[in-house]
């Protein structure tokens, strides 16, 4: 066989059982991109971090890096927010609502931080879960005015970690009441609600809630915000206003407990939260 | 060509062929992954950062022993939006004694490198027990069976054992000690001093689950509660040029 073809073209010489192979030039175009790849990937390393020295990297002409970078990008945004932010934590909390612009900043900014830190307990709705609170209604376990949910968030519930965190623990009463003693308050608890009791034990009930559970939650049952001693008059239950609920709720206590908010967040977030969680429905 | 020719030589010979292809390997290793073990921006010393307790470190085993990385990244990257979300982006030092690393590359779930101090032990055990109790829109499955699986720590020494193999700086004295500061971290009213003293006054030590016994969910709680907190960023300012 010939090297040549009709077309013109060599091929490269090799035969295979009679089988050969054109020797056809790269197209142009491909060979031409592969060269800019190449001026490319050096003009890269020169104008970016890349070739390893000594000690550290060649830094590039560019002086880029990406921990350089965040820390401008998340500057400028601060920078665009600090006149509201400003404005917002010299602001006298009560007073946020009134001032339109910065009401309509402020709940934004704080459904923002809601979503992110808060969801995960109180829901993405807020309507909560068994045992963590319902922030929608009207029932406030430490109070429901913003300066209260500000301080709430601000320092937690029962953490270890803020001192300043709201603090109080009802007793595991398995521990003080006979099992018949502390029948008799479940139905008396549930006599306050308005509930379906036996009214002979509930009789009873009374005699030891007045004893055991009046210092904290009221002789009446209404509760006490400033020890987050909850309402037992009404509907609502964190734990659950079953018989079976409110009897291993008796026995054993159950409480929350909410993180400290103010190392993590700033004044402006914890405001805008605070604020966001105020306007939700149940702000007093 | 000439080269081209010298170059038949090597495609001609096999053994050769892999010799040399091996050595082109080689230096390509040799560039790209020596340095990252002197250059100053991988090895970046940081306060606070500690070996593991032997708890958080059998919580760690379940943690991939469940494949918890396979949904969950312990990685904050240096961006905005990441930032914002899970706090101040990670840092090569907090994954020094991870073995292996924990990074991910996956997000189903939320990034974990900070959920330490995030949520309460209480919420955790809710959360591990039946995820969507508490975040209905969650997809994860339930580990209520963690709870219940009890564990005592006797093998724990082999892990430590093990990590101290590849490079963790742990003493004979945490060999040692690794069963009893296994029980300690999970008992406020015992003695902790030798804890403390060996790992530092800010290890968590509480009945994680709430319950009595150490189980495998008290491990797994203590290691998730203590993910990205030993790094103080109030007083720890990463060099931005790195």
């Amino acid at each position: 066989m010939s090297d040549e073809n009709k077309n013109g073209v060599d091929t490269t010489g090799h035969s295979w059982d009679g089988i050969e192979e054109y020797n056809n030039p790269l197209p142009r175009w491909w060979l031409w991109t592969f060269y800019a790849t190449i001026i490319w990937g050096i003009g890269y390393t020169i104008a970016y971090p890349a070739w390893p020295l000594i000690n550290s990297a060649t830094k590039g002409v560019l002086g880029y890096s990406t921990r350089a970078e965040v820390a401008a990008e998340i500057a400028k945004f601060d920078e665009m927010n600090a006149p509201i932010e400003a404005k917002l934590v010299a602001a006298d909390l009560t007073g946020i609502a009134a001032d339109a612009e910065l009401a309509n900043y402020t709940v934004n900014a704080g459904a923002a931080v809601f979503q992110t830190w808060c969801a995960q307990c109180h829901g993405s709705g807020a309507a909560g879960a068994v045992g963590y609170p319902n922030l929608l209604d009207d029932d406030w376990l430490w109070g429901g005015d913003i300066e209260a949910i500000h301080f709430t968030v601000s320092h937690g519930i029962r953490n270890e970690t803020d001192g300043d965190a709201r603090y109080s623990e009802m007793p595991a009463f398995g521990d003080i009441l006979e099992e018949e003693e502390i029948a008799q308050a479940v139905q008396f608890v549930r006599s306050l609600s308005g509930q379906t009791h036996d009214a002979a034990l509930a009789a009873d009930g009374a005699v030891v809630f007045a004893d055991n559970c009046a210092a904290c939650h009221g002789e009446t049952g209404t509760g006490d915000r400033d020890q987050g001693a909850p309402n037992l008059t009404d509907a609502i239950w964190l734990f659950g206003g079953s018989e079976e609920a409110l009897t291993q709720t008796v026995t054993n206590s159950r409480f929350g407990v909410m993180p400290s908010w103010a190392d993590r967040l700033s004044e402006a977030d914890i405001r805008a939260v605070a604020a966001y969680v105020h306007q939700l429905g149940g702000g007093e | 060509m000439a080269i081209l020719d010298k170059h038949k030589v090597l495609e001609k010979n096999a053994t050769l062929l892999l010799a040399f292809s091996f050595l082109v390997v080689t230096v390509g290793g040799i560039v790209e992954i020596a340095p990252l073990f002197y250059i100053e921006n991988t090895i970046e010393e940081v306060d606070g950062v500690r070996p593991y307790t032997p708890l958080e470190l059998a919580g760690r085993d379940v943690y991939i022993r469940e494949g918890c990385y396979v949904c969950h990244s312990q990685m904050i990257r240096p961006m905005r939006d990441e930032v914002e979300r899970y706090g101040h982006y990670s840092l090569a030092a907090e994954s020094m004694y991870d073995h292996p690393f924990q990074w991910g590359s996956k997000r189903t779930g939320p990034d974990l490198a900070r959920v330490g101090g995030r949520y309460s032990d209480e919420w955790h055990v809710d959360h591990l027990r039946d995820p969507q109790s508490v975040v209905p829109e969650s997809v994860m499955p339930k580990y209520a069976f963690l709870e219940r699986k009890l564990i005592e720590g006797e093998y724990i020494i082999d892990s430590l054992k093990a990590h101290k193999m590849v490079g963790v700086p742990y003493t004979d004295e945490m060999l040692e000690n690794a069963q009893a500061d296994f029980q300690a971290q999970i008992d406020p009213w015992g003695d902790t001093d030798g804890l403390f003293e060996r790992y530092g006054e800010n290890v968590p030590v509480r009945n994680f689950d709430g319950q009595p016994g150490i189980s495998e969910a008290d491990a797994l709680i203590a290691y998730l509660q203590m993910l990205g907190t030993l790094v103080d960023f109030s007083t720890f300012q990463p060099d931005p040029n790195r």
